[in-house]
């Protein structure tokens, strides 16, 4: 069945069995393997992509709830490696193994979103559905903070 | 097809299109000047200068988080006195000729690379001091190098190392070339930031999951849910049925099912009617192996240290106390689920894979295939963790066996989370039995520890495998009287090599004990270990360190404190943790940690790896356990295996204490003292000894 959506800013169709989660669309189909899969469960958030600018699971997320709507993954979070996140993430050097980090970045990308100066309170909220086997968590937590004042200083 | 041209064709693919005016070697002079034949170090194994001043290394060892791709860099252009701003990396071929055996393990990678990877930076910077030397028809010895470039400080000319690489090239590999002073390092020892963030930032940065071919079709097995148990027969016609499964074959570990896509072939799986005969541990549980340990600990075993009478001093200690300790089996659950990419042709097979053991790899795949290993080319790909799991080379083998039934056609075979935590190789669950003694001023007279624990790395029957007693019989305490033996007990469950490897339970057990110890006789735990530590100045230090760090004695309000040592990898690591209790209820505040491992490459990547040793202890040690129930593994993926989230993350502070020794290992160092520190710390918060891990809410109530 064909369905069409935009994704990272282009019209996008895929003929493809409905039921399909949008992780393995966007992976095997499309060939975006920056979205990551850790679970299939949404117990891990290696999958994290926007779906009309909220953070969801993409391996839970049928490509069929997906039509006529948008989607980002960290391909699309910005043309350059430019967003507020992914320069923060650079500058405090988040990464080790780096494979939980899309799903990281647009997580956090999400929260900053909704929430311009969040809290340590926020960012546990907002990020404990992402697990780092690597243990960057504190590297995450800085980078965020980072991320917040570099984008109220663009705004600025 | 010769080992040479493999070589050779290696060099080529590497050198072609970006880079021109490589240090490309003829092949009959890398036979000659290989690594081994003259005792040089040839720098053309790691280190191509492009026309354009481009600097790419080749990285021989995997990265998996540890930072290999950046500290090895560093050690090339140190020595090189190249741009680092202009490095590049890509990871080495596997070439035995060239590279030895490949693989990432026991923290190895830079205690193995300090030498010859500066030596091989330093021939090379002498290379094109050669080249710049016969160009201007000077003396090489009054010209010196500076960030790129050759200078002639006699005329202030310069020429870039890119515009000297092809006449560098044609010098022979000179021997003996003197090293740097570290007092002068530039690169080494500072916090340079790591090489491939941005590609882990963008997405670009590809995993073994990542790799993509044309025409590639995507592979699930199915597996005996029992350890050892082999597919009795099966009915494929509901699984071909599903839509985009495209084929259904058995292979040794089971039936693959093959899709269109990753999905499309779990669906097939799911659909298909499999029997399997699961064999004798179908009947072996947790309740069991727990028993047989426990039986086994009361056997004789096999010595693995003996000092003094143990026996005899216990008998007239002034206080005896024993206790048993155990720890559970442990997935290694790296965030990248185990995977591999593979096509096999009739005179070839290509793999794409994220794993430790790059030359094992490729010599498994050979065996599967009847091919020469020069035959098979293994591609190394970034590693989403590896933390001793990638060390297996099951994963890889399934890959190529279902390949191998499939001639031309690249398979990427996937574990989903449930396969990879259910055939994991586990962390060998363990038993210790302890006795110890202390003198009538409360000193440790004795000690003796009867362990009992599977062994993936044993020899012969009646020796001792060292992965089963190291961090008991490697105790740097001067205790008078020791005595530690060991009873192998297999159950049947696969283990292997698991972060920090025996240390990991054995630490906890021998440095709670030791707590017991003081405790017992009346001494302060950090108190206690200076005193025995008086042969250990290393690991003395790093305690003071983090006695000093961590205000030993004096705590907040509330929380109290618990210390552990180790002695592993060739470092020294020290660590107080800081946690509170409230109403049966663990906070762990904070952890501070000391650690000596020698000469330091990147304290940045140094206190990323301790930090992230604590994350993988606290993991262990407060959430999840691997538990058996008819041999097959009950838990399934990170709803009953939890791991450590960010709001559960404490402070940790890292303290370097740099020596001039050679480097130690870092990835495993801060594992081991983590449990005991916590259980140390929950002793003092509740005076509860808490003696097996994983701990749990239920424990402190
Ligand atoms: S793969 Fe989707 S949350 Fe883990
Ligand atoms: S960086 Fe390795 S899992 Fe997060």
């Amino acid at each position: 069945m064909a369905i069409t959506f935009t994704l990272n800013g282009g019209r996008q169709t895929v003929d493809v069995n409905p039921q399909t989660p949008l992780l393995w669309v966007l992976r095997d189909t499309l060939g975006l393997t920056g979205t990551k899969f850790g679970c299939g469960m949404a117990l891990c958030g290696a999958c994290t992509v926007h779906l009309n600018g909220s953070a969801v699971r993409a391996c839970i997320t049928p490509i069929s709830s997906v039509a006529g709507k948008t989607v980002t993954s960290i391909e699309g979070l910005s043309a350059d490696t430019t967003h507020p996140v992914q320069q923060a993430w650079m500058e405090e050097d988040v990464p080790q193994c780096g494979y939980c980090q899309s799903g990281q970045l647009m997580a956090a990308a999400s929260l900053l979103a909704k929430t311009s100066r969040p809290t340590d309170a926020d960012i546990d909220e907002a990020m404990r559905g992402n697990i780092c086997r690597c243990g960057t968590y504190t590297q995450i937590r800085s980078a965020i903070h980072r991320a917040a004042a570099i984008k109220a200083g663009a705004k600025a | 097809m010769s080992e040479m041209m493999a070589n050779r064709r290696d060099f080529l693919r590497v050198g072609s299109g970006l880079l021109v005016g490589l240090f490309i070697p003829e092949s009959s002079r890398l036979a000659a000047q290989g690594r081994g034949g003259n005792g040089a170090v040839n720098p053309n194994a790691y280190i191509h200068i492009g026309a354009d001043d481009s600097v790419t290394f080749l990285i021989t060892k995997a990265e998996m988080g540890q930072g290999t791709v950046t500290s090895l860099s560093q050690l090339l252009a140190e020595e090189l006195d190249c741009d680092w701003t202009k490095v590049k990396t890509e990871f080495a071929p596997v070439n035995p000729a060239l590279y030895g055996n490949q693989g990432v393990y026991g923290s190895a990678s830079i205690r193995t690379t300090w030498a010859p990877l500066r030596q091989a930076g330093a021939a090379a910077r002498a290379m094109l001091l050669d080249a710049a030397a016969q160009k201007w028809g000077v003396e090489k010895a009054g010209l010196r190098t500076e960030n790129g470039f050759v200078v002639n400080p006699a005329s202030n000319a310069r020429l870039s190392y890119g515009s000297l690489a092809e006449g560098a090239a044609k010098f022979p590999i000179p021997t003996g070339v003197p090293l740097k002073d570290p007092k002068q390092f530039r690169i080494i020892g500072k916090s340079v930031k790591r090489l491939d963030t941005r590609d882990k930032v963008n997405g670009k940065a590809q995993f073994g999951l990542d790799a993509r071919l044309p025409g590639m079709v995507y592979a699930v097995v199915a597996r005996c849910p029992v350890f050892g148990g082999t597919v009795a027969g099966f009915d494929a016609t509901k699984a071909k049925a599903v839509p985009g499964v495209k084929n259904v074959v058995q292979i040794p570990q089971g039936v693959a099912v093959i899709g269109e896509n990753t999905w499309a072939a779990m669906q097939g799986r799911k659909a298909l009617e499999v029997r399997f005969d699961e064999g004798p541990v179908a009947s072996v549980n947790s309740e069991g192996i727990r028993k047989m340990f426990a039986e086994y600990a009361t056997q004789p075993g096999a010595v693995a240290k003996k000092t003094g009478d143990a026996e005899a001093a216990l008998a007239t200690a002034a206080k005896k106390l024993e206790a048993v300790y155990e720890a559970p089996y442990q997935s290694h659950s790296p965030m990248e689920p185990m995977n591999c990419t593979a096509v096999v042709y009739p005179d070839r097979c290509e793999i794409w894979a994220s794993t430790q053991m790059q030359s094992g790899g490729r010599s498994t795949a050979a065996q599967i295939t009847g091919l020469k290993p020069d035959q098979v080319k293994l591609n190394t790909l970034y590693l989403g963790g590896g933390f001793g799991r990638r060390s297996g080379t099951d994963f890889l083998s399934e890959a190529v066996e279902v390949a191998k039934a499939m001639p031309g056609t690249p398979v990427k075979l996937t574990w989903s989370r449930e396969d990879d935590m259910q055939h994991d190789l586990y962390r060998p669950a363990s038993y210790v039995k302890f006795a110890g003694g202390v003198d009538a001023e409360g000193w440790p007279v004795a000690l003796t520890a009867k362990v009992a624990c599977p062994s993936f790395f044993g020899g012969r029957p009646g020796t001792v495998d060292s992965t089963a007693v190291e961090g008991i019989h490697t105790l740097e305490y001067s205790i008078p009287n020791i005595y530690v033996d060991w009873r192998r007990a297999d159950p049947g469950i696969p283990t292997t090599f698991w972060r920090a490897v025996g240390y990991t339970q054995n630490t906890f057990f021998a440095e709670a004990f030791v707590d017991e110890l003081a405790h017992a006789g009346g001494k302060d735990p950090v108190e206690l270990r200076r005193k025995l530590l008086r042969n250990s100045p290393r690991l003395r230090a790093v305690l003071d360190k983090a006695a000093e760090a961590s205000n030993w004695g004096k705590p907040a309000a509330g929380r109290h404190q618990g210390v552990a040592v180790v002695n592993n990898v060739g470092s020294f690591t020290a660590m107080v943790a800081e946690v509170s209790v409230t109403a049966g209820k663990l906070k762990v505040h904070r952890v501070v940690c000391a650690v000596d491992c020698g000469h330091i490459v990147n304290p940045g990547i140094i206190r990323q790896q301790i930090e992230s040793g604590i994350v993988y202890g606290l993991s262990a040690s407060l959430k999840g356990a691997i538990t058996i129930d008819r041999g097959r593994v009950q838990q399934g993926n990170f709803n009953s295996y939890d791991v450590l989230r960010i709001d559960e993350m404490p402070r940790v502070d890292v303290h370097i204490v740099e020596t001039d020794n050679n480097p130690g290992g870092i990835g495993e160092a801060s594992v081991p003292p983590l449990a005991p520190a916590i259980a140390n710390a929950i002793f003092a918060a509740t005076g509860k000894r808490l003696r097996s891990l994983p701990i749990r809410p239920a424990d402190l109530a």
